[in-house]
């Protein structure tokens, strides 16, 4: 057992759900006692989403515990089939039915029998997968499932389309910017002269699965999800990937440069001619991008040496990570990411673009690193947000788990070009606003809060301030006002002082001021 | 739609979405100060949690999941050594005055003993530890704070005529202020103890205090106290009432483990309700109740302005928190017509005085009966609100978007269960978010009516 107050990736049925509810006409049906289907909820409020979420419950209830679901979860699955008439139900296992062990398979293979709809049990074990594996297994399970069966019946049309092309795996909901992000990279590849063959999971149909081999290449934008569908794509339709986030100016570059080989290897035999991306990535980033300008000019000069905390999913934690430190000139203490199963690469990713690297799924680990680094700013979750909050730093949100709040309305892509803008404004405002706070402060403006204690960890410091002490660091400018409570106690400490007066204060102050 | 008076039940197959029942850790957890609430389970509740309460979450909460890994199902690993290792760091952390175990279906299915492993670590690490088996397989949303507070029934101490006295005292000195002139020389009346049980927020609980002892009716104590060592005596002789239409163990268990008398009454939401309640009180009491017609009448003035707005309209309860009976037969009273009233679950006899009030209201109001379907079916009562087209629908987060982007004005229900709806001082709180969905009608959109990309979806139904 394992004391949790927070998580940043969800359970794996979440990601499956994700997955099921992103394709059109695709029926999830969860094996989840009453209450568990608050997915539902989610999607609703944070996506605003205006249809109803094709997910529903086969209740387990008592009944079930004592006799097993027997025909319950086939009855839920056929009634599905004849009021909704999907074209695929995914029966979705949770933490209960892997305590359960019921012969889910086994309902499948009986309930396809009857309905109309495709049945498949989506393959994927609570124990050993959080959210987002699970969602990039479920992906590749259903694409799989269509391809196979588009080979077994013959349909499948493997030539390559007459002009470039290319798939977007892993634009999904509720996604982190997803829908942004997806028009955005379809605004790329037009200006490329790449057309985009489908997009999937989101809005995808499954009738036109078939077609997918049909595309020069895939490209996975996010690595959490799609990595699996790309590499069974590579493997069996021999289709290359390209799983360079364009995030950023530098990975937007060198994406465009992969889209650019790729393309050629068909490109002269196909059209005869060679694509030359040279001239446009130039021109975008000189003037429609304006990150690059945006990193020479005194704004960000100022920026320059600042320290910053980076935390989030793998894909956004790196590529943020790289933006600041090598397009903005910016110190990145420590950068760290939630997603344990793809430490590796993640550390391969920030390797000496940062002071220290976090892996892990504790937020306070997280939080107790922020408050003794005291950066400048934060770029986390929304988690990071409210450690942010609690010790005065600033903080963008760079990643999910997300809020409502970070689903605008207005476009707000974090890829391509247009992205670079979007992730300069968010990191220009964020440090912006720190100083803004603190400039006031040295002038003693309109600080009335009063003081916090700091120290985000659970052993607090047991160390007593005498009243006048305490009002003591409250002349003092607010953005040091930690860093000198801090020093003071662990003068306190050292010195086996029991109460800290004003005495003490400033002789800690004297000692750490030499 | 029914138009006979006698109430009429239907049962549906229970396919409806509500909250899971630990969700009542977030308010709980607040309501009483000094406590610790952990529960025990899977990610998937601790996701929930995290998620239903939102941003309570980063307000370093009382509560935390225990949270289960593959070693604990496969029983590799100890309960009672991992939940006293959990415990033990609990106790250093925050020190609080009671642990309260929220058992889950987890629990449940590998079949924990919590109840068998609780009196154990308690013993050996010195905090009360409460067990409360608030699961899903079992209970639906508000129902947990029942489970919850039935447990603690078992905790509250024994009524004595010690400590009968000394409440009397207590009574005294509050009743000791000058001008008060309803108080004089009844308190002799008062023999017996009133203890109330649900929780409210302080300001709520002593404002329902206030109108009991108005008719010189002193409140000896709740459940749950704002504090855990501050829990109300219970035994032979204490009468207990409820204030919410979900605490159906709550009562069972006081009348039948701890022998207190219970007092059926009417739940005091909206004017009419609280009146209600407090006669029944009165009655139990053996109190001629004062002044309470005019109270109720002043009251309904005061709601003039909402009442305009919803007369004659009419609401559907998908149901989800128990809450609807006493809900519709305010909104009844306020002029509505209620279609139907979805509820999770129906004690009858709990709800007994509840019942019978909604069938006055009917028939003095001239409204039908509503129809109400116990253990709904969310897609049925989708296709039936399709087909009646209610002016308003209290429903869950799940349905209030899609609703509304089909045209149907829709209430989220959840904030029943937070909104201060209780007492006569709250009669606006109930109609202020009824009305919401009809106030903010803008005539600028009203050329483009249903926003849903699924047309085909409401002309299949």
């Amino acid at each position: 057992m394992k004391l949790a107050y927070w998580m940043y990736a969800g359970p794996a049925h979440i990601g499956t759900l994700r997955v099921a509810s992103s394709f059109k006409n695709v029926h999830a049906i969860m094996h989840a006692p009453l209450g568990d289907d608050y997915f539902n909820v989610m999607r609703s409020t944070s996506e605003r989403e205006r249809d109803f979420t094709p997910v529903t419950a086969s209740v387990v209830d008592r009944h079930v515990l004592a006799r097993g679901s027997q025909e319950k979860v086939i009855n839920t699955i056929s009634r599905k089939d004849e009021e909704q008439h999907p074209d695929l139900i995914v029966l979705t296992p949770t933490c209960t039915s892997s305590i359960l062990q019921e012969d889910l398979q086994n309902f499948v293979d009986r309930a396809s029998l009857s309905s109309e709809s495709d049945v498949i049990l989506a393959d994927v074990n609570y124990h050993r997968v959080n959210e987002l594996q699970a969602a990039d297994r479920t992906l590749e399970q259903i694409i799989r499932f269509y391809l196979d069966r588009a080979r077994k019946r013959s349909i499948l049309d493997r030539s390559v389309t007459n002009t470039p092309s290319a798939n977007i795996i892993g634009i999904f909901t509720p996604g982190f910017h997803n829908q942004h992000d997806c028009r955005e990279l379809k605004r790329l590849f037009g200006e490329l002269g790449v057309a985009v063959n489908q997009v999937i999971p989101e809005g995808g149909y499954l009738k036109y699965l078939k077609d997918l081999p049909r595309a020069w290449f895939n490209i996975v934008p996010y690595r959490e999800v799609g990595l699996m569908t790309a590499t069974f794509l590579e493997k069996e339709y021999g289709m290359p990937y390209i799983s360079i986030t364009p995030m950023g100016i530098s990975n937007t570059a060198d994406f465009i440069a992969q889209i650019g080989k790729l393309v050629n290897v068909w490109a002269y035999a196909l059209l005869e001619k060679r694509l030359n991306y040279k001239l446009y990535v130039d021109n975008q980033t000189k003037f429609v991008s304006q990150a690059a300008w945006f990193s020479k000019s005194i704004d960000c000069q100022n920026l320059a040496g600042k320290e910053a905390a980076i935390f989030g999913d793998a894909t956004h934690a790196a590529s943020i990570t790289k933006i600041l430190v090598k397009e903005m000139g910016i110190r990145v203490s420590c950068s760290g990411t939630y997603c344990k199963h793809d430490a590796e690469r993640f550390n391969e990713q920030v390797q000496g673009l940062c002071g220290e690297v976090v892996v892990t799924e504790d937020h306070t680990e997280v939080g107790d690193t922020i408050a003794r680094i005291e950066p400048s700013a934060i770029f986390g979750t929304q988690m990071e947000r409210h450690i942010g909050k609690r010790i005065d730093i600033p903080c963008g949100v760079i990643s999910s788990p997300v809020h409502i709040q970070n689903f605008p309305l207005g476009y707000r892509p974090f890829l391509g070009y247009e992205g670079t803008n979007q992730i300069a404004d968010l990191i220009y405002n964020s440090f912006n606003l720190g100083m803004e706070d603190h400039s006031s402060d040295v002038f003693g403006g309109h600080d009335t809060k009063g003081i916090s204690t700091k120290s985000l960890s659970t052993d607090r410091s047991d160390i007593n301030w005498t009243p006048e002490a305490e009002s003591e660091p409250n002349r003092i400018p607010g953005f040091v006002r930690g860093k000198i409570k801090k020093n003071t106690e662990v003068f306190a400490k050292q010195n086996n002082i029991p109460e800290i007066t004003i005495d003490a204060m400033y002789a800690a102050k004297e000692k750490s001021n030499p | 739609m029914k138009n006979s008076d006698i109430p009429t039940f239907e049962c549906e197959t229970g396919n409806y979405h509500t909250f899971c029942p630990i969700s009542c850790v977030a308010w709980l957890y607040q309501k009483i100060e000094d406590s610790f609430f952990l529960v025990v389970g899977t990610k998937t509740r601790g996701y929930f949690l995290q998620n239903a309460p939102g941003v309570m979450i980063f307000a370093e909460p009382r509560y935390a999941m225990a949270e289960s890994e593959e070693g604990d199902i496969s029983a590799q690993l100890n309960d009672q050594k991992e939940l006293e290792r959990i415990c033990l760091r609990v106790k250093s952390d925050r020190n609080p005055s009671v642990i309260i175990w929220i058992g889950t279906c987890t629990t449940e299915i590998i079949k924990m003993d919590l109840e068998g492993i609780a009196p154990k670590l308690e013993k050996q690490i010195g905090i009360p530890i409460v067990v409360a088996r608030a699961n899903g397989l079992d209970y639906a949303f508000t129902q947990g704070e029942d489970t919850v507070l039935a447990a603690m029934t078992h905790r509250c101490p024994d009524f004595t005529p010690r400590v009968m006295n000394q409440q009397k005292g207590d009574v005294a000195k509050l009743v000791a202020s000058p001008g008060d002139k309803f108080f004089d020389g009844k308190i002799g009346l008062n023999r017996c103890s009133l203890v109330l049980f649900g929780s409210l927020p302080s300001s709520v609980a002593s404002q329902l205090n206030l109108e009991l002892k108005r008719q010189s009716i002193s409140v000896s104590g709740w459940l749950p106290s704002q504090r855990y060592n501050e829990l109300p005596a219970l035994g032979e002789g204490v009468y207990v009432c409820g204030v919410n239409p979900f605490l159906s163990r709550t009562a069972t268990a006081s009348m039948r483990r701890r022998k207190c008398q219970l007092v059926g009454a009417p739940f005091p939401i909206g004017p009419d309700g609280t009146r209600a309640w407090i006669e029944k009180i009165c009655l139990v009491f053996n109190v001629k109740p004062n002044g309470l017609e005019e109270r109720e009448n002043q009251i309904w003035k005061t709601l003039t302005d909402y009442l305009e707005i919803i007369t004659g309209k009419s609401v559907s309860f998908m149901g989800d928190n128990l809450l609807e009976i006493s809900i519709a037969r305010f909104l009844i009273r306020c002029g509505m017509v209620v279609y139907e009233v979805g509820i999770p679950y129906m004690d009858r006899r709990y709800q007994a005085a509840e019942l019978l009030l909604l069938q006055q209201t009917c028939r003095k109001m001239r409204r039908p009966m509503p129809r109400i379907v116990e253990k709904p079916d969310n897609y049925s009562q989708v296709q039936r609100m399709h087909e009646l087209q209610p002016d308003l629908a209290i429903t869950g987060m799940a349905h209030a978007n899609p609703s509304e982007a089909r045209d149907i004005d829709t209430k989220w229900s959840v904030e029943f269960t937070f909104a201060q709806i209780h007492g006569s001082a709250n009669a606006r709180d109930a109609p202020e978010l009824v009305t919401r969905p009809l106030r903010r009608k803008g005539d600028s959109l009203s050329d483009c009516r249903s926003l849903s990309r699924q047309t085909l979806d409401v002309q299949q139904s």
